[in-house]
């Protein structure tokens, strides 16, 4: 495990540090420390409630933690490097009643980007067609997935956060779903998966972080099951 | 950088284009002020003289409703898929998107009104005693002040737990003097008795006020979470 | 500091039976209202300390948005919570005042109007707290209070300048006070004081310990072992 390259250089890629997150009458996060390395998978793992999705929705930016610090690439301000980061959640984060491309031509220019060529070139990178004109709404989950996907890496983002990619997919665009993962972080991207069907990362993932009521509590570089306190 | 008018000019045309293909909002906004109109009619069925009297409150509370009802629409859409994560996720100012809500609403309310006038008119058998070209400023300025304010308030009711029905409770007490100032001046135009240059004048700081601290506070709404 | 809540307590009821005395026995009998007169002892000074609490709202809401204070907060919520109880004293006593003396029960009075508009201003205000959930409420509120407070001056040119048009009832409030009522006006006023003061002080209190409860109750909920899969 200590032969990470990122470890070398410094600053950690991502750190989060005694991050805890309460809302209201209930905590998701209490006192979350760890660092990750660039350029490698990350599978994010545990039962429901277990804080996976408000971890990353914190590395995000979407969630300011009630107390602790979130680093991304130096950086404690996530607005700052916000462009390095790219989120896909379990919604499709997509227009239902738009196309594609009109979709991805949208928030593209949220990112400054007026270049119809790299919407397209996002689409294709997904498997996907950029001259489909159904709106988004009929497409298949595997294929709104991948969109989702498409939407999330139209900025080239370094950072990739994925929440449940692959519920409600059927088997085989899930696989899919896992060589285009696979294909990335060989293109050098760092990527994070919160899932509950680990099984589908066996062997794909460089790392598995088991959470637990709202903490880290193993981090293995195989599938297997911690064992708890 | 993006910048705000580029981002705003593409939220705008995005949400035009999508209620376009839907017609949701402007559907549902139209029919329930004819509903309001009708059902004002038959309740009050007055006089030439009384209804210049009191069109201008008629009008506006009609607009107002139908203005809730595209209101709470804005940002409906935006709820369904979480496609706000998209774009709070990304580097695009928040103002952006309040400018373009704002706007888009503007145009929908505006809309509206120029189709429910003529109905006014030809049920309450309307005529401006005083100068009409002042319904333009009072209408113009009236919708911005409830537009502005509603936009607002929807953003922040949306995350309360009754949304629909928090947005007026929200919006109609701040709006009081908004309200007050739209429906004298155009009872002051409609009667030609007094002049409606005050209330104009107090339309125009209303909006003044309202909107800048509405970009001075929209930030932190839309990332509260 | 624990002491000073019960001294504080017991001298604020010492205070307002004092007022109590004056303001029904010891004042003079006004020449033309009679005794329906002595309302004013309770109207003026909840009309005060509602503004005031209202003006404490605004500088605690402006405060919990500069820096985020949780204390902040709790004095803005505490504040408006008092102020509506105060306000809708001045509402209710209004009307009693107003029915023998005017004939009438309601004018749209510059000073009653404003006082309406206030008082829902701060039950919207109140309603929001109630029905947004966790986190965020400290926000909306903070940010509707700016909204209210910016609205008052707007909403007193308007009612003022829809008064010079629509004559109402002329209200005499012309004349100097009898020194002797104007005295037992300023003790009422002190001793309404401190009972507002009392009230959101415990009010206080007890809102710091709810949120300390929930905090804790949220990080056990988490600690608390689950099913075992």
């Amino acid at each position: 495990m200590k032969d990470s390259k990122a470890a070398h250089q410094g600053a950690p890629f991502v750190a989060v540090e005694n991050l805890t997150k309460q809302f209201g009458r209930f905590a998701a996060l209490r006192g979350v420390s760890a660092t990750f390395d660039g350029g490698r998978l990350h599978a994010i793992l545990g039962d429901n409630g277990a804080g996976k999705t408000t971890l990353l929705r914190t590395l995000a930016g979407l969630i300011q933690p009630t107390r602790g610090t979130v680093t991304v690439l130096g950086s404690t301000d996530i607005r700052a490097v916000c462009d390095q980061l790219g989120y896909m959640a379990h919604p499709s984060l997509l227009y239902d009643e738009m196309s594609g491309m009109e979709n991805l031509r949208y928030f593209a220019r949220l990112y400054g980007i007026q270049d119809d060529e790299r919407c397209a070139k996002a689409i294709s990178a997904v498997k996907l067609d950029p001259e489909l004109t159904r709106p988004v709404g009929q497409y298949s989950q595997g294929m709104r997935q991948r969109m989702s996907l498409a939407r999330a890496l139209i900025h080239d983002p370094k950072i990739l956060l994925l929440d449940e990619p692959f519920s409600n997919v059927d088997i085989g665009s899930a696989r899919e779903m896992v060589r285009l993962l696979e294909s990335m972080r060989a293109a050098g991207k760092t990527i994070f998966v919160v899932t509950h069907q680990a099984s589908l990362l066996d062997g794909a993932a460089d790392e598995f972080v088991w959470m637990q009521a709202g903490q880290i509590v193993g981090r293995t570089r195989q599938l297997q099951p911690v064992e708890v306190r | 950088m993006s910048s705000l008018p580029t981002i705003s000019t593409a939220t705008l045309t995005k949400d035009l284009r999508l209620e376009w293909r839907s017609k949701d909002a402007i559907n549902s906004m139209l029919f329930f002020a004819l509903l309001v109109v009708v059902i004002f009619s038959f309740s009050f069925n007055p006089t030439a003289e009384e209804s210049r009297q009191i069109a201008g409150g008629l009008v506006w509370v009609a607009f107002l409703f139908a203005a809730v009802v595209a209101l709470n629409q804005t940002w409906a859409r935006e709820l369904r898929n979480q496609v706000l994560d998209a774009y709070r996720v990304s580097p695009a100012p928040a103002n952006a998107l309040f400018v373009a809500k704002a706007v888009g609403n503007f145009v929908f309310v505006s809309i509206l009104e120029a189709l429910m006038t003529p109905l006014f008119i030809v049920f309450y058998t309307l005529r401006a005693l005083g100068p009409a070209w002042q319904l333009i400023p009072v209408a113009m300025l009236g919708t911005w002040a409830l537009v502005v304010n509603g936009t607002f308030f929807a953003a922040m009711s949306i995350r309360t737990r009754s949304r629909e029905i928090m947005l007026p409770l929200l919006l109609f007490p701040i709006s009081i003097p908004a309200l007050l100032s739209m429906v004298e001046g155009t009872s002051a135009i409609l009667t030609g008795e007094a002049s409606a240059k005050f209330w104009i004048v107090l339309l125009a700081v209303y909006d003044l006020v309202f909107t800048s601290v509405s970009l001075l506070l929209f930030e932190s709404v839309l990332n509260a979470e | 500091m624990k002491k000073a809540f019960p001294i504080f307590a017991l001298l604020t009821l010492v205070l307002l039976s004092y007022a109590l005395y004056e303001a029904l026995v010891a004042a003079p009998t006004e020449q033309t209202m009679g005794e329906v007169q002595r309302i004013f002892y309770y109207h003026v000074p909840s009309a005060w300390t509602a503004f005031l609490l209202f003006l404490v709202n605004f500088v605690a809401s402006i405060v919990y948005l500069l820096n985020r204070s949780d204390k902040a907060d709790i004095l803005a919520l505490v504040t408006a919570e008092v102020g509506v109880v105060f306000c809708t004293v001045v509402l209710v006593t209004g009307p009693i005042w107003a029915r023998p003396v005017w004939g009438i029960w309601w004018t749209w009075d510059l000073r009653l109007t404003l006082t309406l508009v206030l008082w829902l201003i701060y039950v919207s205000y109140l309603v929001l707290r109630r029905f947004s959930s966790g986190s965020q409420t400290p926000l909306m509120a903070a940010v509707l209070a700016v909204f209210g407070a910016l609205d008052v001056p707007l909403v007193y040119f308007s009612i003022w300048y829809f008064r010079t048009q629509h004559p109402s009832p002329v209200i005499g409030r012309g004349g100097s006070l009898d020194p002797r009522m104007t005295r037992v006006l300023l003790i009422n006023w002190a001793a309404f004081l401190c009972l507002a003061l009392l009230v959101c002080w415990s009010r206080y209190r007890l809102e710091r310990l709810k949120r300390e409860v929930e905090e804790t109750q949220a990080l056990e909920a988490l600690l608390e072992p689950k099913g075992v899969r």
